[in-house]
Order: C-alpha cells, then structure tokens, then sequence
C-alpha cells in the first residue's frame, strides 16, 4: 500500500464569479521510501496540489489517502493527530519562520503542542535534529533574521522533522538559494531521506534538479498531471509535447545558440472547456486535440501520458 | 559534471556560521538612539509622568484650593512660580495635578481602544468570511459616529467621572485599531511561517496570539501612540467644554476656566496649552520613532 | 594609403572596464574589476548573491545606490570614461549607446502608462522623430520582439501582459535606439523555463541583428553555456576566473568555479549515483579578510592564501579580454 494516495484531487478557487480549477482532477501515489518529483511552471496547479496533500487547503472534490486514511475531508481536530505523520517545507527562507521567535521556540513548540510533555524529553529530540541538520546548538538562542538563507532553509527543514514525519512535501526548497547552498541542502535532504527511512514529494520548476533529486517524476499542466515516468524514463523518453518541450527549453551547452525555442506562447490563464488543455501550445496538435479532453493513459511499466498521439 | 567521490557522508560539514549583524559583532548605538528628537521627546514625556506621580508630594492638598492673592503673573512671585487665576489657585499646582487627569485618562482611553480594537480586527481579519463581515460593519457604525459627539452623548447620559470618560473616548477611537489590525491579519495570516503552524497542527488560540499577534503589535503599537496623544486631546476638549469631572483638575480644565480673560491673562490658558503641545508632541515623536526600535529586523539582512 | 592593406585582426572592444572599484561608506563592494566586450559578443558575468555582479552592472550606466560610489577604475566606452563624464553626457548615453533590461518585468514598467507611451519615450528622448514616424517605429519594434498585435497592444498597460511579454517590451525599449552593447541582468530568472528559451533566443537575435554586444548578468551556469561568449566569475567584489566559454566548461580551474559547477547538476547525475560538491559554508562578509576571500571555503587553501590576496594572473593569452585569467595562488599554469 502506497504512504500517499491521491484519487483525482480537484482544487478550486472562486474570484469575480468564476471558479478556477487550480488542481483538475489528479491522481498519483507515494510510496515509502520514495521521493516523488512534481514539475510544471507558473500556474500549474503544482503547489495548490502540495498545500491540498498537506491540509492546508480545502479539496473540493476527491481523496487524500495517508497510510490508508482518507483525510480529503477531516476535520482540523482529526487531522492534528494526522499532521504528526505529514509536514511541508516551504520555498522563502526568509518568511517561512516566525520572525519573533527565536529557533529553540520554533522547534519546541511543535513538540509541546502534541503532547510531550517533559521538557528533558522536548530538549533531547530538538538536539538530535540539529545535530542532524549541522545547526550548531548555540543557533537555538538566535532569531531567524541573523541567518542566512542556507540556514534558514535547515531550521525550517528542521522544524519539519521535530515530530518524525514520515511524508515531506517540499515546495520549492531550493529555488530561492544560491547555486552552491542548494548542493548543500540537496545533499542534506538525500541523507536524511536514508536515515529517517523519509519520503518527499519534491515540487519544483526546476527540472535539473528534479531531476537529479526524484525516483519518478510528475509532469503538471494547467492542474493536470500530463507524463508519470521514473527519472530515467523521463528524460530519455519523454512521450508528452508539452515534457519534451519543456526539456528542450533547459539552457544547456549542448544547445546550439541559433535554435528556436522549443515552445511558443504563453501559459493560458485557464483551461478551455472542450479538449485537451495543451493543444493551443502544442506543436503536434491534431483535430481530435480540440474535441477530446485526453486522460492519463499507461505506455509501459511505470509510464503513462496524457496525449492521444504519445 | 558531478564529483563522484569527493564527499562521502561522513565528510564534516563546516558548521555554518550564523551571519551577525553589524551591531552584535561591535556593539555600538543603533541609529534610533543617536536622534537627538528622540531624547528630547522622551525627556518631555517622563517629566510629565513623574510631575504626575509625584503630584501629592510636589503640590500637596487641593490644587482646587484657594492658595494666594487672584491673578498673579508667573515670575512676579516665586512662591506662585506659574501666577494664580481668577480665585487665586495657584496654576502650577494645577498644572502638576492636571498632568495627572490628562496624562491617565489618554493611555487608559488607548488601552481601551487597543484592547476592544485588536480583538475585533483579529478576529475579523483571521477569520474573514461572514465573521470578518459582521465585524467590519461593526467598525464601520462607530466609525461614523464623530468622536466627540459620540462622547459627549455618553457624558451626557451618564455622571461625568474619569472612569466615564476613560470609557466614552476608548469606546470611540477603537475602529482605528480594528481596522489596522484586520489589515495586519489579513496579510499576516497568508505568511509560510502561518501556514507552517498551520500544517503543524497549532490550535487556532495559539496561532492568533502566539504567532500572527506579535508581528502585528509594532504596527499597532505605534498606532497606539497616536491614540494616546488623541485621548489627551479629548479629553481636553472635554474638560473645556465643562463636560469633565467637575471633581478633577486637568489641562483642559484650566484651559477651560481661564477662556474668559483669554485676552488680559493669557497664561492661564496659554501655560496648560503648553503642556498638552508638547506632552502630544513627545508621543508622536515617540510614536514615529518606535516601528525602528520595536522592529528586530532593522539593519539584518 | 595602400587600400590593400589587411586591417588589423584583434577585434575592438566595445566597453572596457579597467580595475573598477565600488565602495559604500564603510565597505568596498567590488574590488578591482577588470574585463572587456567585444563587439557583437556576450559577456556572461556568473556569481551568487552578494558577489558584486549586479552592482557592476549598474556601476557601468552609473546607476549605483544613493550610499554607493566607484571609488576607482575607468569604464570605458566610445573613448570616454562612463565613471567620471559628466551627467548630461551620460544620460545621451543610457538608453542610446548602452541599454539595460531588469531582472524582474513586473515592476520595470510604470504602471499607469500604456506600453506604447513607454517604448516612445525612449526614442522621443533620444531622437528627433515626429509623431506618427515615433508611433511608427515603435510599432516596428514590437513586432521585433515578438509581440503579436502590436496595433492594440500599443494603447495596453503593464498589467495586461504576462511577465514573458513585459520582458519583451522591456527589450524593445532597451533596443529601440540601437545601442552598440545591452547590458541584461538576470533577464530571465523570474520567468518560466519555456519562456526564458524564448526570451534569450530573441536577444540572441537581436544582438546579432543588430551588431549589438552584451553584458549578461546571471546564476544561470546553463544560460551561460548556451549564450555567452565568455565568462567572468566572481566572488566577494573580485573576478575570480575569466575565460572564454568552451575552455571555461571543458576545465574550470579555479577551486571556486569548480565548485560551483560540481554544485550545478549535470546531465545524466542522480542522486543514487553520487553526491553533488558541495562549496562548505556560506559566503560571509569577507570585510577585514586580508588574503583570498574564498579562502576559509577553499578545499585546496594553504595557510599563505589567508595572508595575501591571489593575483589575477593571464595565460593563454597576453591580454586579461582574451585570455584566461585565474585569481588563484594554487591554480598552476
């Protein structure tokens, strides 16, 4: 049984009278000891999919299953108990702390709220944690503002850990680092996976580092998933225009400088209502695009895209 | 591009140094504290609370006693260092004990209104829906009410007293706060580090006292100021209008009392005119000053 | 004159920066930069946050922050030294002989003038042009850039682009007087990866177009290989590597440079197959830091790199703009 099962997911949001779909109906699954990459750019749906998984949103409609327990739907006094066994790490190390508290408090409170009480107890695990992330122990004392963002980054993947979750949702963890602070929390993150016997669910718009980071990867369009594929799989066989596209516009130096990008236009600020979402971008698009709306359909083992022509 | 073998797990990892800021590595004055306004203000400020606290000790008995011969200048005899007025009350013990009434009624008129403020802009902006709704239009109604007239009418109604008039004015300046407040809330309950306690299963108590109130207080409390400064205002105003307590000395009083030989004896409303302007003005030079010292961020980065 | 003559063959090089410095009251922020552009190429200068590249940048067109000053060096552009003409000469030159696109489209634009307005004004400014042929040229150059319609959108406003069109506008104001070299920084970090291919692939049109040399300002390790010429890449307000692009990416020499790079993931790298290099620490304020200030950093310091500060040393070629120049004591040649 997978840790996270998601069962077509829908996220909505209603401004001016008209309801956006953020996430449209998603499927996919985590399994222990996995870290599961989502890519997709600006206005997918990705991060409305991380926050919707965590509870921190509302679905509207679909399941949420966590160890086998649908929480799409549970109460905020259900999900505390739930909320020991999920926990995010957010992309802005500079506003994802209190910047009132100082880090002893932002990593004790999480441990007094659910209920362990011995302060001897609260201090031990807190140390442990830090130990693990390279936060010196008189870092506990300081607030946040007098860190740098590296840093930062730890104590709130620290924060995370504190209650032994079993799932992380990173959302952006490393976007808002510089290049040699992101190695830095990239390794950090691998290593703690293997101790702690972890599993992500790595949301990025950074395709080089999902994927050097995930096992499978997820490709989100305009709050659909479009390619489920292992990271090998991925990257030498994308099925999906929009996934090969996406590939083919990461600058690299095996690129020569007179290609045309890879893809036109702009991200639709919704989805049309008849057909496939993509067609309007995608280079391939036939007729049958723009009356059938195409699911997630299986290729081979492990690999499925949403395309008629893939 | 990788280095395969250059770090094995067991590498040590330099621990990071956290950044200081330019103030703890060599101590020296932050730049709030080298503004010369700032000292004066605060100057001001603490000589009325201490003429106010010592009032008894420095003018004993009833500054509303008869204590020398009727409308004495100030400087014409130093034992009535400020003059006297019309029946002979020695200004500067009015002045001292007015401190008093003026000073209490504006900060516990603040608290008031900071107290009923915030809960109301808390509770509107956290929530927001129909709470947030209600709420607003709540504010709103006082809102439109014009401050003085809304006091006066409860002054009317009841006995005036200090207490009455503590009330009348933090019942009538409480939607400022609310609706800073709410604003605060509302942008401060979209924050990471909300959504963090969120996700980490923070009650809803918690979260609003614990995590969003103590980044909003430098806005309000700066805000707070202003009311402050505006209840000694009314209460002058009050006071001068004979709407006070009739029991109580305070500025607006003799204000009040020496309006009729504005134009012979002018120190009798100009000396405790004085004392409002600048007692108002050391807390709205306070008030402007405080958001860079209440603010831990100011120089990090 | 024998109009057989052969011209001489080593290029001229549009800007040339020679030693500059950047101080703050307190603090000195770039600490003796040194590079060329040649004509029609693109100079990528890479670093991480705080290392002076955008500081730079600015410090070509003179647009530094109120506390800022170049405190020494030239920048030499057309014969002239940008860092010390006179205002009024210099603002002919923004905009006109040197351009400069933003980092961030959202707030490059003034909100309450409609797009066509904004790319007009440059001209206006810069050239006597009358109204209809303005409006003319503007139009010209939006559909340069790309933008489709460009008769309606002329009369729209800021918010009524996406960030990939506003870049785009930016650009066709940055090119409309044609400057001989646009200085872009992070041009394309705050967009999407299908637009950032789109976006770098008009400039590098543009750029050959219009004969124009850039300066590029970026994190962006891939960007740089795919689109620049050369690169510099700095550290603490010092170039610490210059070199040209392929022999930069074939064998970074100097520790910092490889370390960025071994931090960058390349092709076919997972996680399961090995770790990423990791740079130890973080860039601390190398103020009061008497020798290398990547030294506390450096896997290959020796105690002498704490007491000296590395020469920038050139070999390859005679020159620092053509050759390869590495800041680093350890580094042999």
């Amino acid at each position: 049984m997978a840790l996270l099962s998601v069962e077509n997911l829908r996220t909505s949001y209603t401004s001016h009278g008209h309801t956006l779909h953020a996430v449209d109906g998603v499927s996919l699954e985590v399994n222990e000891h996995e870290t599961v990459g989502l890519v997709g750019e600006s206005g997918c749906g990705k991060s409305t999919l991380g926050k919707t998984i965590v509870r921190l949103l509302r679905p509207s409609a679909g399941a949420i299953r966590l160890d086998g327990e649908d929480i799409s739907n549970a109460g905020e006094k259900s999900l505390r108990q739930v909320r020991r066994s999920m926990q995010m790490v957010f992309q802005d190390p500079f506003s994802s702390l209190n910047p009132r508290q100082r880090v002893a408090t932002i990593l004790d409170t999480p441990l007094k709220v659910h209920g362990i009480a011995d302060k001897k107890e609260r201090a031990r695990r807190i140390l442990d944690i830090i130990s693990r992330i390279s936060i010196p122990q008189e870092a506990l004392q300081r607030y946040p503002h007098e860190f740098s963002g590296g840093q930062r980054q730890r104590i709130g993947i620290a924060r995370a850990l504190v209650l032994r979750p079993k799932l992380i949702v990173c959302d952006e963890p490393v976007s808002a680092l510089d290049l040699s602070i992101q190695a830095q929390i990239l390794n950090l993150l691998v290593d703690l996976k293997r101790d702690l016997g972890l599993s992500y669910l790595f949301i990025s718009h950074d395709l080089s580092v999902v994927r050097y980071f995930a096992d499978r990867v997820l490709v989100m369009y305009l709050g659909r998933i479009v390619e489920n594929a292992d990271h090998a799989t991925l990257w030498r066989n994308p099925r999906h225009p929009y996934t090969r596209a996406l590939l083919a516009s990461v600058p690299s130096a095996a690129k020569a400088k007179s290609s045309a990008p890879a893809l036109k236009g702009e991200v639709a600020s919704a989805a049309p209502t008849t057909g496939c979402r993509f067609r309007a971008r995608c280079p391939i698009a036939v007729e049958r695009c723009a009356t059938e709306d195409p699911t997630l359909r299986k290729l081979a083992d492990g690999h499925a895209a949403a395309c008629h022509l893939a | 591009m990788t280095d395969m073998v250059a770090n094995s797990p067991t590498t040590p990892v330099v621990a990071p140094t956290p950044v200081t800021t330019s103030r703890s590595k060599r101590w020296s004055l932050p730049a709030y504290m080298r503004d010369p306004f700032l000292w004066v203000g605060v100057a001001i400020l603490l000589s009325a609370f201490v003429l106010a606290a010592f009032a008894g000790v420095i003018y004993p008995g009833d500054p509303l006693d008869m204590a020398g011969p009727p409308l004495i200048w100030p400087g014409e005899d130093m034992s009535y260092p400020l003059g006297t007025d019309a029946l002979g009350r020695d200004l500067a013990a009015g002045i001292v004990h007015g401190a008093r009434v003026s000073l209490m009624v504006g900060v516990c008129a603040a608290m008031l209104g900071l107290l009923i403020g915030t809960t109301v802009g808390a509770l509107a902006g956290y929530f927001g829906g129909v709470v947030d709704n209600v709420l607003v239009r709540l504010t709103e109604l006082f809102q439109t009410i014009p401050t003085l007239l809304l006091v006066i009418v409860i002054l009317a109604i009841g006995n005036p007293s200090v207490p009455l008039i503590v009330f009348a004015i933090g019942i009538a300046s409480w939607p400022m706060i609310a609706r800073l407040t709410r604003s605060q809330f509302m942008s401060l309950r979209e924050a990471d580090f909300v959504m963090a306690a969120r996700g980490l299963g923070y009650g809803t108590p918690r979260i609003i006292l614990r995590e969003i109130l103590p980044n909003a207080l430098p806005t309000i409390v700066v805000a707070t100021s202003v009311l402050v400064a505006n209840g000694i205002l009314a209460e002058a105003g009050l006071s001068f209008l004979n709407l006070g307590d009739p029991n109580q000395v305070s500025w607006g009083s003799l204000i009040g009392n020496g309006r009729t030989m504005l134009r012979t004896e002018w120190y009798l409303t100009a000396l405790p005119g004085l004392a409002i302007v600048l007692t108002v003005l050391s807390i709205n030079i306070i008030g402007d000053r405080l958001t860079d010292i209440l603010n831990p961020r100011s120089g990090a980065r | 004159m024998n109009m057989h003559t052969p011209l001489p063959q080593r290029p001229f090089p549009v800007l040339e920066v020679l030693d500059l410095q950047v101080a703050f009251p307190g603090s000195v922020a770039v600490k003796g930069i040194t590079f060329a552009i040649e004509e029609g190429k693109t100079m990528a200068l890479v670093g991480e946050s705080g290392c002076g590249k955008s500081l730079t940048a600015f410090s070509i067109l003179r647009l530094l922050p109120p506390t800022a000053s170049i405190s020494g060096g030239q920048v030499v552009f057309d014969g002239l030294d940008l860092a010390t003409v006179s205002g009024r000469k210099l603002r002919e030159i923004r905009g006109k002989g040197i351009s400069m696109i933003l980092q961030e489209p959202m707030t490059s634009l003034n909100p309450v003038l409609t797009i066509g307005a904004q790319v007009a004004e440059v001209i206006r400014r810069h050239e006597r042009l009358s109204r209809s042929k303005t409006r003319q040229r503007v139009l010209e150059l939006l559909d340069l850039v790309g933008i489709p319609d460009p008769q309606r959108r002329y009369d729209q406003f800021p918010h009524n682009f996406s960030g990939g069109m506003r870049q785009r506008v930016m650009i066709a104001m940055a090119v409309a007087c044609n400057p001989r070299l646009l200085i872009a920084d992070e041009p394309t970090t705050a967009l999407d990866v299908t637009i950032q291919a789109q976006v770098m692939e008009l400039l590098n049109r543009l750029r050959k177009q219009l004969s124009m040399a850039m300066l590029l300002i970026t994190h962006d390790l891939g960007a740089v290989a795919q689109w620049a010429d050369r690169v510099a890449v700095m550290y603490a307000g010092r170039i610490v590597e210059q070199a040209s692009v392929d022999d930069f990416f074939a064998a970074p020499k100097h520790p910092y440079s490889r370390g960025l790079l071994g931090s960058s993931v390349g092709d076919d790298a997972h996680y399961t197959r090995g770790r990423l290099t990791e740079i130890q620490g973080s860039i601390v304020s190398a103020a009061g830091e008497a020798g290398c200030a990547f030294a506390p950093r450096c896997p290959q310091a020796v105690p002498t790199c704490r007491t000296a500060p590395p020469e920038l040393r050139t070999f390859n070629r005679d020159v620092v703009r053509t050759g390869w120049s590495i800041a680093c004591s350890q580094v042999s040649v």
